[in-house]
């Protein structure tokens, strides 16, 4: 997108007031969407976000500027303002570009671009009758269709300058169901970085069904308890558990600000020796992969507990360049708008010896989640929250009545410390969005069943 | 670069608006267009350790453009005012506009005679101020708050920032209308230690330029709900009485005016579908959505499909009186916009409430704890988005604050829920507070008491 010698002059400005280190972030993003509600497909809309963000970092303090000018003036301007905000005082620095080979990790998927709108607004049609063809409780149907294609560059004061082309396609169902106690809500996403074909795999009629079977189950939920008991957490988006109880708690910028529980417990037994969690962006087109960072980095597979014990935190670049170590490919930004910092990529927990049968026969009375909605985590105190949006009683060692909706909360040292089983049964879950100050990103979870033998269901049951 | 967007921000914003219209104009016959513009610029300072950790200039601008055809509409926007662009993303929105489901009740607004209220609820001021005054706002922020207690060790965030930004919204069905507001906020997040433990606590300060924005204030709240915190354990659970501090009942008004979204409501989503009419709330419950409040950070002289905007009474004294309507969905309902429409460039509108407020009540604090007697003071409240169900009504959040004991406030209670219905709540509001403040977000909020909420915790 644009000449090696204008980004080498950008960052030549970028470090005239003597900092340390100069980034030009550029990204392309082209985006569409098509919605279907109420039997009506409400519309098909398109979007380009394009431009370029500029950090430059001296002593302690970063500045930051973008631009959606991306003309050599545009990106100079930017520059300037970026150098003054990060004040220092000296001369100029010249800075040699080395291109890194392309990533490229969309070259294997189809690019939206070639697909025509009409074949995206067939696949909610097909949506929406199968959610509608499950039961004459579903009352109302939404399916939204979603993809981006997110060209990147990132080029440094330290000579790196590295490209990537991610291509992300969501689809989900909403259905709502009415029966004698009011109305339900039932919900299925899949998303991963791939095009429009992984709707060939995971085709649209089965995501609906699902969608609507879980609306149908809850008519008949009971209030779930209230109070602390044994919970059991099904394979899959139950990773949510893991992202809350401890991922942000292993960011190392948290960390840094003594905003962790977990600062200063590397090499400490912090789990249960049944826990080994990886945070991992290079899963073959889970939502959370990339084949570079926001900060030009390679995505990693990095242990973060291995067998109990925590083996390392994730880094961002920044971070990692003040502690002397390479960063773990965790540097993420939601838009060129946006400074990056670490972030989550797919974050899971490996599967374990457990027959998951036995882990719900073993357990007389509990509660069995099938499926988490979001959570939410103070990292300084490690309490967190998240929601059960599929759930059920445990009653004698068998699944009996499902449950309505609600908030499950923990404590994140003392839950992974209490985990007594974990099953062989590991799954990835459906796409999440992970919001941190006011940015969101991509990510993926993962884990086999699993059982906490205490956490306090927020129900309203005695 | 376009004329409009090489402009001063703030004054004129006609030339957003002339823009706006030019672009509208190129209508073709049988079609419908709105377009609408909006840029922006915002400065961001954060402290840590007594300097400046990150200083952010942003400038943004887009478009977002709507075409309606044979009752089909499409949609398509771009980050950037350029002249191609806007071309380009008038001829995606109108290739996108065949591919719609036709649709009797699409269209765009029209004027409707209302005439807007005079809000303009920008400061020349905030524009005038130097980079210098926020650096050593941010950094004075940070200063206080570690300087507040000294259990206090730092901060995890301590911000100084703001935002300035126009629109202008113009269609050629004779919409033409363009405003600008500007807002500057403290936000610290304060973190407090005693033996091995960290508690942490949140303190905000808005306005519409430097001088509303209070050093103090903001720090002093971080620094007391940080510490205050210290020692908290789980509580027993049981059944008990809530009393929301300002900021969580906020974050419950955001929810209940999800439910009064007229879209929601013509879409099998609301509780209050064809209840309007009736008591649904404790009598002591008014709600009003008022954007020509300009007490309200969400005040504006018109809605994002270029209305007029007004004040919507939504619910007096426990009787729902109405809901909130953008132009598709009132047209649907057979009824008006009460312009409610919400918007960024990148999205189309929705109805949405843009300046929720509750009546305040007449009970100080200390009536207010005498008045729930037993019970838990709640100052902050987590998952949100994950353990509530505004279809449903289901209501499960978690929460920390203070146990209320022969109405004065005790021990800290961490790590437990508090869950009951939507329905329920509202009916069992048993006091209003007279403290009531505007917050980020534009919601006027207050303390709200609310009965026979089950806490679930040891």
């Amino acid at each position: 997108v644009i000449d090696q010698d204008v980004l080498q002059r950008v960052l030549g400005v970028a470090l005239g007031n003597g900092a340390e280190f100069a980034e030009v972030f550029v990204e392309d993003r082209r985006s569409s969407a098509a919605t279907l509600d109420d039997r009506r497909v409400e519309e098909v809309t398109s979007g380009r976000e394009r431009g370029a963000g500029i950090r430059v970092v001296t002593g302690e303090t970063t500045g930051f500027a973008h631009t959606a000018d991306l003309s050599e003036p545009g990106l100079l301007e930017a520059a300037r303002a970026a150098a003054s905000a990060a004040h220092g005082g000296g001369g100029r620095r010249t800075v040699a570009l080395e291109p890194r080979s392309d990533h490229a990790a969309a070259g294997r998927v189809v690019r939206p671009g070639g697909v025509e709108k009409g074949d995206k607004v067939e696949l909610l049609v097909r949506a929406d009758e199968a959610a509608r063809a499950a039961g004459g409780p579903i009352r109302q149907v939404s399916v939204g269709y979603g993809d981006s294609h997110r060209r990147i560059l990132v080029a440094n004061s330290d000579g790196l300058l590295a490209t990537d082309e991610q291509v992300r396609t969501r689809f989900s169902v909403s259905c709502v169901a009415s029966g004698d106690t009011g109305m339900q809500t039932g919900n299925e996403s899949i998303g991963l970085t791939r095009g429009i074909e992984l709707l060939a795999d995971h085709p649209p009629e089965a995501v609906a069904a699902e969608a609507a079977r879980r609306a149908l189950v809850k008519l008949g939920a009971r209030p779930a308890p209230s109070g602390t008991i044994p919970v059991v957490i099904g394979p899959g988006s139950g990773g949510v558990l893991f992202h809350e109880a401890c991922g942000h708690g292993l960011e190392a910028d948290l960390v840094g600000k003594g905003a962790s529980v977990f600062r200063g417990r590397r090499g400490e037994l912090v789990a249960s020796p049944l826990v080994t969690l990886v945070d991992d962006g290079t899963v073959d087109t889970e939502w959370g992969t990339l084949a570079i960072d926001d900060e030009g980095h390679p995505g990693s597979r990095n242990v973060l507990i291995e067998d109990g014990v925590l083996t390392d935190y994730m880094w961002d670049f920044l971070r990692a360049r003040r502690e002397g170590r390479r960063s773990s490919g965790n540097g993420r930004r939601q838009s060129y708008k946006h400074l990056p910092m670490v972030r989550m990529t797919n974050t899971y927990l490996t599967g374990g010896a457990d027959d998951p049968d036995e882990i719900v026969a073993s357990t007389p009375r509990g509660v069995y989640v099938a499926k988490l909605g979001g959570g939410q985590v103070n990292t300084a105190t490690g309490d967190f929250v998240f929601g059960m949006t599929e759930a059920y009683m445990i009653e004698d060692g068998r699944i009996t009545e499902p449950l309505r909706e609600g908030n499950l909360i923990g404590n994140g040292p003392e839950v992974l410390r209490t985990i007594d089983a974990v099953g062989g049964d590991f799954s990835m879950g459906g796409p999440g969005t992970c919001g941190k100050d006011g940015q969101g990103v991509p990510v993926g979870l993962g884990q086999p069943t699993l059982r906490v033998p205490a956490l306090t269901v927020g129900g309203t049951a005695a | 670069v376009s004329q409009a967007a090489a402009e001063p921000l703030g004054s004129p914003v006609t030339a957003l608006a002339a823009l706006a219209g030019e672009v509208a104009g190129r209508a073709r016959a049988r079609e419908q267009v709105e377009v609408y513009l909006a840029r922006s610029t915002a400065t961001t300072v954060r402290a840590y350790g007594g300097a400046v950790e990150s200083l952010s200039q942003a400038t943004s601008a887009g478009v977002g453009v709507r075409v309606v055809r044979d009752g089909r509409q499409g949609f398509a926007h771009a980050g950037t005012l350029e002249p191609d662009a806007l071309a380009e993303t008038l001829d995606e929105a109108r290739d996108n506009a065949s591919f719609g489901t036709a649709d009797e009740h699409a269209g765009l607004a029209v004027p409707d005679g209302v005439a807007p209220a005079p809000v303009d609820p920008w400061d020349d001021a905030l524009a005038a101020a130097t980079t210098d005054d926020k650096v050593a706002l941010a950094l004075a922020l940070e200063q206080a708050t570690v300087a507040g207690d000294p259990r206090i060790t730092g901060v995890r965030t301590a911000a100084y920032g703001d935002g300035r930004g126009e629109a202008a919204v113009a269609t050629s069905t004779g919409i033409a209308a363009a405003w600008r507001s500007g807002t500057c906020y403290l936000s610290v997040s304060a973190l407090a230690a005693d033996r091995g433990e960290t508690q942490t606590g949140h303190g905000v300060s808005v306005g519409r330029r430097l001088e509303d924005l209070d050093v103090a204030e903001a720090a002093g709240d971080a620094v007391d709900r940080a510490t205050r915190m210290l020692g908290s354990r789980p509580a027993p659970s049981r059944r008990l009485t809530v009393l929301l501090d300002p900021h969580v009942t906020a974050s419950f008004l955001g929810v209940i005016g999800a439910t009064l979204n007229g879209g929601a409501v013509l879409k099998g989503r609301s509780l209050f579908a064809g209840r309007v009419g009736e008591e649904v709330a404790s009598p002591l419950l008014t709600l009003v959505d008022d954007p020509t409040d300009t007490d309200s950070l969400g005040a504006a002289a018109f809605d994002a499909e270029g209305l007029a905007s007004r004040r919507n009474a939504l619910v007096e004294a426990g009787v729902l009186q109405a809901f909130l309507y953008d132009t598709w969905s009132a047209r649907r309902a057979g009824t008006a916009s009460t312009a409610s429409a919400v918007r960024s460039y990148a999205t189309t509108p929705g109805a949405g409430a843009r300046a929720l407020a509750i009546a305040p009540g007449t009970l100080g604090e200390e009536e207010l704890l005498a008045r729930v007697g037993d019970g838990l003071l709640v100052q902050g409240v987590s998952g949100l988005h994950s353990g509530v169900n505004t279809v449903s009504g289901d209501f499960s959040v978690g929460a920390e604050g203070l146990v209320i004991r022969g109405g004065e406030v005790a021990e800290p209670v961490r790590e437990v829920t508090i869950a009951s219905t939507l329905q329920r709540m509202l009916r069992d509001v048993v006091a209003v507070g007279a403290d009531r403040r505007w917050l980020p977000g534009g919601t006027g909020s207050a303390s709200l008491a609310i009965a026979d909420v089950s806490l679930s915790g040891t």
